[in-house]
């Protein structure tokens, strides 16, 4: 039973910490608890307490949902230089990636189930026990590739820190296709997401052949950059280490990933403004608001311009090299990103509605709440594996290690 | 190979009967908490895999639940297509005066949720210079008398397309289009993702946001289980050309309260009929007929 060994001792690991570990806990479980107080009442009281209607009828659930598969696919951003180069610098970090698409898959599985009607029924979706219709459902097929990344990440994860653990040569012909097989999968989830939108030939603004490119040119920056601040905050709090090359390179990649961002986004306005035709009613909606209704142009500007800052801080060697504009760079992609899927994907997309009209949506409390509580689900888990994994790769925490602090490791 | 096979084979089987047993634990105390109705309806197939003998028992129980709810008889029919028939509807944009008779009209005879309420026929309001223009197009006009000076009117609600996008993208088949021409909805088996609803081109689904609130005293008794029985919180609806009338050979309710006479209802399949008339003799128009959508929804100037 080798691997409920390894399961135990990490369990040991992970309820052990200094005073700030407990303190983080317990910031997490609170924000858990508040948030499931929101979807206790939401599970009361329906949808309702949302500030979703008719007219816009997904929003910020499925907008956190869609940048989260973005987070999840950008594992790969890492996987392909170290793997297939065997780029020594970035292969060491490439397992934290890993975790942070596992812990990012659970919270899209989580958004999507708050976000269901009647998570109840949820069953209908179950493969030939309820009746997921495929091929027509792209719902369908998201559902399947979001399922087996999520296995493929944790089987990989799981054998590789199994294999660590016990100081063991990792099987090549086993773990690499695995892993070849996740670079495909990762570029499958944020396409099937796209395509889910793109396919939609009612609403124009979505109905775009750019929109997959577009998706996976803005993963490979927001995914790295959650990675970039995460890898500082390791750094300075546990016994985490990176060499500076590989957050460089990162960093560099970065850079082109989000000039192609820009140059599709600039790509759609181009054709938009010029045939200025009725389907420019969105971006304009976006850009310039329309009539009194302007709350949603900071947001679109915002995206824009803070992506622009943090294109140049990356491409320009010296401000990627500097740490604090480094981090600011990372910052503001992942917040450029996060309102671009957020609010400038869906929102003008429902806005003027399909009859024309207009709805102005803003989150409501619950919904702020219930999406709290998910993040902290998802960082809660995030904060346990990473610590093993730390544990694992930094501390010498092995079989090893134990057998010299306990001879007798079956008590 | 064998390391992993040392490895994996024992989380396979943990994991298996952990699983198992979480799951059988979880779901016997879920549905032990609750009551039989609800634990029957949480378990139902949906409506295309039922047999008859199962549809009569949901019936059953579901007549039994609306009494008890609304203290009135509920007749709820399972009432399968007439043969050789397809419905078709088509609206005379030029009678349309905009009183919107018709939507609350709809509002009584399938049961729409009251509060916030919803409508399933939807009148817009246009500038006769601008033509039909959906973008400038007003729902919420509120004048003394209709029709208002310089304008016309556009009742929009489901165009029962042959090609329905919200068919397509339905992730567990809760809605289908009968042989007889309707687009319906299984609201026992939506799971109220509204992909739908983003689908729709035309706005014609709507979702229950909140609890189902219905006034007992103009509460309709008289339903279809695919059609205007009571719904559910969290599920998606739209009209059914009011399927509990039209399998019975009557008109949907919006033709018959219209006072002008500018909403028409047939057998495409009935040469004789009325809808076959306007389609030969008058020159229809469809909304967005790009999108291939092929409504059997049409809009014509009749005079």
């Amino acid at each position: 039973m080798n691997f409920i060994r390894f399961i135990k001792e990490s369990f040991q690991i992970v309820i052990r910490g200094s005073k700030r570990y407990y303190l983080w806990l317990a910031f997490l479980l609170a924000l858990i608890i508040w948030g499931s107080t929101g979807y206790i009442e939401q599970l009361k009281q329906g949808l309702l307490v949302t500030n979703m209607r008719d007219p816009i009828s997904w929003a910020f659930y499925i907008g956190n949902f869609t940048f989260l598969v973005g987070v999840a696919a950008a594992a790969i951003m890492l996987v392909i230089p170290a793997y297939i180069y065997n780029w020594k610098p970035i292969k060491e970090v490439v397992i934290f990636g890993e975790l942070l698409a596992i812990s990012a898959v659970i919270m899209c599985i989580l958004f999507i189930i708050v976000d269901v009607g009647n998570p109840l029924r949820l069953w209908h979706m179950i493969p030939l026990i309820g009746k997921l219709r495929l091929p027509s459902s792209l719902l369908a097929w998201d559902s399947i590739v979001l399922t087996l990344y999520f296995f493929l990440n944790l089987i990989v994860v799981s054998y590789l820190l199994n294999a660590l653990f016990y100081k063991r040569d990792t099987n090549k012909h086993l773990l690499t296709p695995l892993i070849l097989f996740s670079i495909p999968l990762a570029i499958g989830i944020h396409t099937v997401t796209a395509f889910l939108y793109n396919g939609i030939a009612g609403r124009p603004y979505w109905n775009s052949a750019l929109l997959a490119p577009k998706f996976l040119a803005s993963a490979f920056c927001s995914g790295p950059a959650v990675l970039i601040i995460l890898f500082q905050i390791l750094k300075k709090t546990t016994t985490f280490e990176i060499k500076d090359e590989a957050i460089w390179k990162i960093a560099e990649l970065m850079a082109y990933a989000m000039f192609i961002n820009l140059f599709f986004f600039f790509a759609e306005v181009f054709k938009e403004v010029y045939s200025d035709t009725e389907h420019l009613v969105h971006l304009e909606y976006l850009f310039k608001g329309m009539g009194e209704n302007r709350d949603i142009v900071v947001y679109g500007w915002a995206s824009l311009i803070i992506s622009i800052i943090a294109f140049l801080l990356f491409l320009i060697p010296a401000t990627r090299k500097n740490v604090v504009t480094l981090n600011m760079g990372a910052i503001l992609i992942w917040l450029g990103v996060y309102i671009e899927k957020g609010i400038a994907l869906l929102i003008p997309g429902f806005t003027p509605d399909s009859l024309g009209q207009i709805y102005i949506y803003r989150p409501s409390l619950t919904e702020l709440k219930v999406s709290m509580g998910i993040f902290a689900i998802g960082f809660l888990i995030f904060t346990f594996i990473t610590k093993i994994a730390i544990a694992i790769i930094f501390e010498d925490f092995s079989i090893d290690s134990l057998r010299r602090k306990k001879p007798s490791p079956a008590n | 190979m064998s390391i992993l096979k040392d490895i994996l084979s024992p989380i396979k089987l943990n994991r298996r009967t952990f699983l198992k047993s979480a799951a059988v634990t979880s779901s016997a105390v879920a549905l032990s908490a609750c009551t039989k109705e609800t634990r029957e309806e949480l378990l139902q197939k949906d409506f295309r895999s039922m047999s008859k003998d199962e549809i009569a028992k949901v019936i059953q129980r579901l007549e039994e639940k609306y009494a008890k709810e609304y203290g009135k008889k509920f007749s709820v029919s399972a009432k399968e297509t007439i043969p050789h028939t397809f419905f078709g509807y088509a609206l005379d944009i030029s009678r349309c005066i905009g009183c919107r008779r018709c939507v609350y009209a709809c509002v009584e005879e399938n049961n729409q949720t009251k509060e916030p309420q919803l409508h399933w026929i939807q009148v817009l309001e246009m500038e006769k210079e601008l033509g039909i223009d959906l973008i400038h197009s007003n729902l919420y006009y509120d004048h003394e008398e209709v029709p208002y000076e310089g304008h016309f009117y556009l009742p929009v609600q489901c165009q029962q397309c042959k090609n329905p996008p919200c068919v397509k993208v339905c992730p567990v088949g809760a809605t289908w289009t009968t042989s007889d021409g309707i687009v319906v909805v299984d609201y026992n088996w939506c799971i109220g993702c509204r992909y739908c609803m983003a689908a729709c081109p035309y706005g014609a689904r709507h979702y229950n946001w909140g609890k189902v609130k219905l006034d007992t005293e103009t509460i309709n008794p008289n339903t279809h289980y695919l059609g205007n029985r009571p719904r559910y919180k969290g599920a998606v609806e739209k009209c059914t050309f009011c399927i509990q009338r039209v399998r019975e050979g009557r008109y949907p309710k919006c033709v018959e309260v219209c006072p002008v006479g500018a909403r028409k209802f047939g057998n495409l399949l009935d040469e004789k009929s009325e809808i076959r008339y306007i389609l030969e003799n008058k020159r229809v128009i469809i909304l967005k007929e790009e999108l291939n959508t092929q409504p059997k929804f049409y809009y014509f100037y009749g005079t």
